[in-house]
């Protein structure tokens, strides 16, 4: 069976995950902070267009979730009273135009509410555009640094050659997990959301040159002793001139393939380090610090939502994966 | 509502005031017992032991002269069979129970009590244990009178009376002594330590350690106590502790029944367990006990040409009304909702609940008010700026951060709870997890933190609280450090707490001390937060599982624990 090679099924669905988060503000109906602390682990609200006499509507509206008297976690429709779906709604309390939501004191969680009270989708698109851009970010901030020490080491040779390969088998052996956690524990006490954000993504980022490096380094190895470089620095052509126009636009297909590669992982990286606790913290919300929830296993069998943002990574890392292997098939293999 | 209610399907529950029921088998003995730590102990030498997995290791292993029945906190014989005071309360006469063999058996007499006592108070040893035998600024004087008998001559009356002897466990001369002589003793009995050279009076001895995995414990011989009927207690042959740090593992290992006794569950634990029904085990929930939570700030006097902006923000901190509203703003009821379900009380005084002899029930409960905390503010000085965040008189935005133990989840759900309950004032607060030690670091040597969300689990005697609300405490986390002299209501608390200590009438030593935590409520140098309800579970069919509120909870009566019916055939 011949597999598609094109690209574009799965960019769609990058395309389409990277646009919800980014719209997160206007589509999250609830503020990430806002703790309903009468609704926690609320189940996730069921949009209804037929109501309790039958009659069908052609605004879908919700129920008021009422915790069940004396028992923590469970709850029943208040059926007394509909609220209905409104439609980019302005929040009285930010001023700002939101894709839904609705009046009064019901709540539309479609997704649920964590143990706060805190609706899941707003968090899952806002954690979202935490973990989704750390890892964009990590991965440009990789490939850069890689591109610079590959660059470096395949065009020169000779002792930088050596020096940069040797450290890179160096980072390649620590173990990522203890250095990761270990550079979190001399940053300091009190970093704000934004600073905890950078510095996971730098912390993350600089740790992954390795492999970018090498391939870098093996596409430059090799473009620096074909013909049309020999010709043009027999021309009188600067380094600097061959690498940009000539050994460098080799190297494009390796890392385009590579940071499709590099940014499932280095999502991954960061949820798994503010799952840890040690990445953005509470009460910023991240799929990491989301997930840290399911640590007790009851919650994942009583409150499947909290799950979501696990969904959502599969979908990532799978859409980034296929990515990755049209652009192999598109371009061609790396070569070693 | 505080009730203790116990969720189990079992025909007969035990009557709580019999010693011993009536058996239903005639032989009781046998079994095995399976427990769980939360840490590898640190050591078997219960003079240097500081740690709780130790501590209640040597609570099986060792034996003391009088005894504090965990459940009544009523005193009673141990290896003292008798004593008398004098009328002045500073004079004691033990008569230990003749015949008595240590683990080994070796006879026990008098010496091994003086020994003891000496090797306690001891300066150089610095035991844990001796602070609480200085009596009026000496240390007790334990003298023997003859092989059988004591002498104990105290300073001033102490209040606590005989009490005093509770969890002072008595050590073999004959196997300590070369090692005391040595100045060694504190490294004696390490985790190394072959168990036949150790001994003790307690229900069981040390019989085999594996590091980082289990500690399994067989019943000695020569334990002193009998039942009613005058069968040598232990009941029980073995008692396995399994070292098992995590919580959750702790959970499901109680509940697949490779865990016979658990303590301190988290409360939807607990409540999982309780809806999942079906299973071997009966759950007890005991109501408030000795555990409290509270927040405190860094009152510390720091060096000058330190951290500044630590040093801007304490100023914010010593002030009455930045603290006074904070507490307003805290939801203590949010807290005890969506944390413990339902399973713990807000603190209403640094006396829980639990503690039903000293707690003072005058106190009004804690009351939240988002308008009086934003007057309280007003009244300190601090303002709103247009975008709602606080500032204090100089303009600077009041932000500070909250460092907790990362390993406990409850506290760090508090300190979310807390952090959004402050952004209502306009207050922005980050949390900080930090692993335990690296907080007891900050907390204790570097003083470099601000503020901090920290549980303490304190004794029922107010005297066992001295150390953490008298000036000079050891345990007043939020000023280790003094150069500046102390405000005047804590000075009325110290002068309250040392009065307390030597004062012979109970109810003249409560109004005492209701004093103390009436200060304490309306100064706040900490805010308190809520206190946890006790919640333990055992296997059915373990007889005379009787678990009080105070440390050991589940074990304070190992040597009366017993497998009924059938169990006991099925365990080896």
């Amino acid at each position: 069976m011949k597999r598609s090679a094109s690209p574009r099924p799965a960019l769609a669905v990058l395309g389409a995950l990277y646009a919800l988060v980014l719209a997160a503000g206007w589509i999250a109906p609830y503020d990430v902070h806002e703790q309903n602390r009468d609704l926690a682990w609320a189940p996730p609200t069921r949009p209804r267009f037929v109501d309790a006499e039958g009659r069908f509507q052609l605004r879908p509206f919700v129920y008021r979730q009422v915790e069940r008297p004396g028992r923590f976690g469970q709850y029943v429709e208040d059926r007394s009273r509909a609220f209905p779906l409104r439609f980019f709604v302005t929040r009285p309390s930010t001023g700002r135009r939101h894709l839904f939501g609705v009046d009064g004191e019901a709540r539309v969680f479609l997704l649920g509410a964590d143990r706060f009270g805190r609706d899941q989708l707003s968090r899952l698109l806002h954690g979202g555009r935490v973990s989704l851009g750390a890892g964009l970010l990590a991965g440009l901030l990789a490939v850069a640094l890689g591109i610079a020490a590959g660059t470096a080491a395949g065009f020169y040779g000779g002792w930088i050659d050596a020096a940069t390969m040797r450290l890179g088998e160096l980072f390649m052996a620590l173990p990522w997990l203890y250095l990761l956690l270990a550079v979190r524990a001399v940053l300091p006490l009190d970093l704000t959301p934004a600073g905890a954000f950078l510095a996971t993504t730098a912390v993350v980022g600089t740790l992954s040159w390795v492999r970018p490096a090498r391939l870098v380094r093996g596409v430059v190895l090799s473009a620096r002793e074909r013909e049309f470089v020999l010709a043009a620095r027999g021309f009188g052509a600067s380094d600097l001139y061959l690498l940009r126009r000539h050994v460098l636009p080799q190297a494009a297909a390796v890392v385009l393939t590579q940071l499709a590669l590099l940014v499932p992982r280095l999502v991954l990286a960061e949820v798994t380090l503010s799952f840890l606790g040690l990445g953005v913290a509470e009460p910023t919300p991240s799929w990491g610090n989301m997930l840290a929830a399911l640590r007790q296993v009851h919650v994942l069998t009583s409150y499947w939502w909290a799950s979501a943002p696990a969904a959502a990574l599969v979908a990532v890392v799978l859409s980034y994966h296929r990515l990755a292997s049209a652009l192999q098939q598109l371009l061609g293999k790396p070569t070693p | 509502m505080a009730a203790a209610w116990t969720v189990a399907a079992w025909a007969c529950a035990p009557a709580p005031e019999a010693m011993t029921a009536e058996p239903d088998r005639d032989e009781r003995s046998g079994g095995r017992l399976v427990a769980s730590l939360r840490a590898e102990p640190q050591t078997f030498n219960p003079v240097t032991a500081t740690d709780n997995p130790s501590r209640t290791v040597i609570a099986l292993t060792m034996a003391d002269l009088v005894h504090t029945n965990r459940l009544t906190q009523e005193s009673e014989a141990a290896l003292a069979e008798s004593w008398t005071a004098s009328p002045d309360g500073r004079r004691f006469t033990l008569e230990l129970r003749r015949g008595l063999r240590f683990s080994d058996g070796h006879p026990l007499d008098a010496d091994d009590v003086v020994f003891s006592f000496q090797v306690y108070l001891d300066a150089a040893i610095a035991s844990s244990h001796r602070d609480l035998l200085i009596v009026g600024g000496e240390p007790i004087e334990v003298r023997k009178t003859d092989a059988h008998r004591l002498e104990v001559e105290l300073a001033e009356p102490y209040a606590v009376g005989v009490q005093i002897f509770d969890s002072i466990a008595i050590l073999p001369e004959h196997r300590l002594a070369d090692a005391y002589r040595e100045g060694r003793l504190a490294q004696a009995w390490g985790l190394s330590t072959p168990p036949e050279e150790m001994a003790g009076l307690g229900p069981f001895q040390v019989e085999r350690y594996v590091p980082g995995e289990r500690l399994e414990l067989a019943r000695n011989p020569h334990y002193w106590k009998t039942d009613q009927q005058g069968r040598r207690l232990p009941y029980l042959d073995k008692v396995v502790f399994l070292v098992i740090p995590d919580k959750e593992a702790q959970t499901i290992r109680f509940r697949t029944g490779e865990v016979d006794v658990i303590e301190r569950l988290a409360a939807d634990d607990f409540s999982r367990l309780e809806a999942s029904g079906a299973g071997d085990y009966a759950l007890h929930d005991l109501g408030p006990g000795f555990d409290l939570h509270f927040l405190f700030f860094n009152l510390n006097d720091l060096e000058d040409g330190g951290d500044e902006d630590l040093a801007a923000r304490q100023e914010w901190f010593r002030s009455r009304g930045f603290r006074r509203a904070v507490s307003l703003a805290i939801d203590r009821d949010a807290i005890v909702k969506l944390v413990y379900q339902n399973r713990a009380s807000a603190l209403a005084s640094h006396v829980t609940p639990g503690n039903k002899r000293w707690h003072h029930r005058g106190l009004p409960p804690p009351r939240r008010s988002l308008a009086a905390a934003r007057r309280a503010l007003e009244g300190a000085g601090f303002s709103l700026d247009a975008g709602g965040r606080l500032h204090d008189a100089g303009g600077r935005p009041v932000r500070f951060s909250i460092v907790t133990n990362s390993g406990n989840s409850e506290r760090v759900r508090m300190a979310t709870i807390v952090q959004e309950d402050l952004r209502q004032l306009g207050i922005e607060v980050q949390i900080a997890p930090l692993e335990f030690r690296a907080l007891v670091d900050r907390l204790t040597k570097t003083f470099d933190f601000e503020a901090c969300i920290l549980g303490l689990t304190v004794g029922d005697d107010p005297n066992q609280v001295v150390n953490v609300w008298h000036s000079t405490g050891n345990g007043r986390l939020w000023r280790l450090h003094r150069t500046r002299p102390e405000p005047p209501w804590q000075l009325e608390i110290d002068r309250l707490m040392t009065v307390q200590v030597t004062e012979p009438d109970g109810a003249a030593r409560k109004g005492l001390y209701d004093r103390v935590q009436e200060i304490l409520a309306e100064q706040e140098p900490c805010v308190l937060l809520v206190s946890p309800n006790v919640l333990v579970g055992a296997r059915r069919g373990l007889g005379n599982f009787r678990p009080a509120v105070l440390e050991p909870l589940t074990l304070w009566n190992v040597d009366e624990l017993y497998w009924q019916g059938n169990d006991a055939e099925d365990r080896p």
